[in-house]
């Protein structure tokens, strides 16, 4: 499977990250080896089997609905601290509608 | 013999012996790092606080008592776990000025066994390759040559243990990881069973992979040090409440070993293999049966790697976007470009070629063709595996197809950068227990370069690999 510039230009817009036209031209040949290099698990036949969904054979591993985590202004605390934008106890963000 | 040359548990029989306190046996470490970390680069951040905790750790012995069994021993620690209060950057620009607000379980769990933390360690971007190259802070030298790579994406854990810069210290493997620096350079690198070490505040890199697990100088220090570090948590709901664990094996003989014999192929450096020969050798003399065996699925390995985890690591780093924490491109007109400027100019090359990657595999169209595709053969790596297992107790390998390469040696060609991890990769997509041990050191040039021994377990069977690596250990080294 081969990327063009147009499918890199697309990826980068769904992970909203912007290139360079060098960073595009780099991962254009990259991406394109990389998936040339990983087509080949088409040649195993994987009809009847099931995918893996994680590490895990554990499901529905749940607990109980209880608060568990203590020091919660504490840590609300350092969250805000942690943002590079704040207003009182908000994070701030840029407008979302024009 | 300075104290930071002890292993952990000489130094801990030390402290309770009271040849020497925990004071100064942190202040040997400290003056070996200032002494000498200026040419490795194994530590990102040195707690000069160390010394304080080690006082503390003084006044608890003096006290007497039941002490706690990690009481202060110095560790060093990967910086992609949160240490709360302190600066964890993941090697990333993205999250060069951030502080942990809270501690990673692993990290609690240490400072319950009071343990102390000497520092955090260098390593690739978000735990991303095989060479710690990837470090948005400056690679890591290899202690044993410095000219050559320390091995990723642990690579300042393993360094800082090679140079006796810590006595013990903790890495995570989601790919090779923790095995390959170790086998590098010249320590005992284990990553346990998925599900056994809790993943919280652990940097998430490919969640279905992750696991932490120690490097030390010594099978038996990785064992107290996994020891102290596993268990169920509630904050990580992909650890086992209650497994099962296998039963300990007390000898070599008659314990069968499988070697696969799809590992043995060009691209295995030949002084590799005789390393590991050599090594099965003297295991065999003590009993052992080597055993052929067949994991018909391993050249599949590799690429089911590299489209899972890019892919997981699309989702896992989404969350770096400017807004909560970490660099927010200030320059940014408007909310889009917030995203996009600031992930492009935090983030590393290697970081944005498996969240490019991993975006396409899961992208509408492309998600059956790949992500699905992987995670089938997933399930059929898995199954060699426990196939395996039916017939032998533990599997050999080489740790790594060659000794530690040279800086700038595989950075323009990506796809030669991940062979590196060929042996190691098929562990974590099983989920079950691997670690690294020192065999024979091959010549290159001046240098004689470490060479590791992979051990690979059962699921569940951490306890048990870990006391078979023990037994090889001795055997390696006595003969």
């Amino acid at each position: 499977m081969s990327i063009v510039k147009k499918d890199v230009e697309h990826i980068a817009h769904l992970a909203r990250i912007e290139l360079s036209d060098a960073e595009k031209q780099k991962f254009e040949k990259e991406l394109s080896a990389i998936l040339a290099f990983v087509e080949k698990l088409n040649e195993v036949d994987t009809a009847e089997v099931e995918p893996m969904t994680g590490g895990t054979e554990l499901e529905n591993h749940l607990r109980e609905d209880a608060v568990i985590d203590g020091d919660l202004e504490e840590k609300a605390e350092a969250l805000l601290a942690a943002a590079p934008e704040t207003k009182e106890t908000w994070i701030k963000v840029k407008a979302i509608f024009e | 013999m300075k104290l930071n040359e002890f292993t952990i548990i000489q130094a801990a029989a030390g402290l309770h012996d009271k040849k020497f306190s925990a004071r100064e046996l942190i202040v040997d470490c400290l003056a070996a790092i200032r002494g000498y970390d200026e040419n490795f680069h194994a530590y990102l951040e040195v707690f000069e606080t160390a010394e304080r905790h080690a006082e503390e750790a003084d006044r608890l012995i003096e006290k007497g008592g039941v002490l706690p069994p990690l009481l202060g021993i110095p560790l060093a620690i990967k910086d992609n776990i949160l240490i709360k209060g302190g600066r964890t950057t993941a090697g990333s620009k993205i999250l060069a000025n951030y502080t942990a607000p809270y501690d990673a379980t692993v990290i609690k769990k240490l400072k319950n066994h009071g343990a102390i933390f000497l520092g955090k360690t260098n390593l690739d971007e978000f735990a991303m390759g095989v060479s710690t190259e990837n470090s948005a802070f400056g690679p890591t030298k290899n202690p044993r040559d410095t000219s050559r790579v320390p091995g990723g994406s642990s690579g300042g854990s393993a360094a800082a243990v090679a140079a006796h810069l810590c006595l013990g210290a903790l890495g995570s493997d989601t790919g090779g990881s923790i095995r390959q620096p170790a086998s590098f350079c010249g320590v005992v690198g284990f990553k346990p069973t998925y599900g056994s070490v809790s993943r919280h505040g652990l940097i998430a890199m490919a969640s279905s992979l992750d696991q932490i697990g120690p490097f030390a100088k010594t099978v038996a220090d990785a064992e107290l040090l996994f020891g102290a570090i596993a268990g169920p948590d509630h904050f990580d709901a992909t650890t086992h409440p209650d497994p099962m664990q296998l039963p300990p094996i007390e000898s070599l003989k008659h314990l069968r070993i499988g070697v696969p014999k799809e590992y043995f192929i060009s691209g295995l450096d030949h002084r590799v293999e005789t390393a590991i020969r050599s090594a099965l050798e003297k295991i065999e003399k003590a009993g052992a049966i080597i055993k052929e065996i067949s994991l018909s699925h391993s050249e599949y390995a590799l690429a089911a790697y590299y489209i899972i985890v890019p892919s997981e690591v699309s989702a896992n780093l989404a969350r770096f976007d400017g807004v909560r924490y970490g660099l927010q491109e200030k320059n940014a007109r408007t909310l889009a470009e917030v995203y996009t400027h600031s992930r492009a100019h935090g983030f590393g090359t290697e970081v944005k070629r498996r969240i490019m990657l991993g975006t396409y595999a899961l992208s509408s169209g492309y998600y059956d063709a790949y992500y699905l595709k992987a995670q089938k053969v997933r399930r059929l790596i898995k199954q060699d595996f426990e196939r395996a297992f039916k017939e032998v107790d533990v599997i050999a390998s080489p740790t790594a197809p060659t000794p530690a390469f040279r800086f700038g040696e595989k950075t323009d060609d990506p796809i030669q950068m991940y062979l590196a991890d060929i042996y190691t990769v098929a562990v974590n997509l099983a989920g079950i227990p691997g670690i690294s041990l020192p065999a024979e050191k091959v010549l290159e040039e001046k240098a004689l370069l470490p060479v590791g021994l992979q051990l690979v377990g059962p699921r569940w069977g951490d306890r048990q690999l870990l006391g078979i690596a023990k037994l090889a250990e001795q055997v390696i080294a006595n003969s």
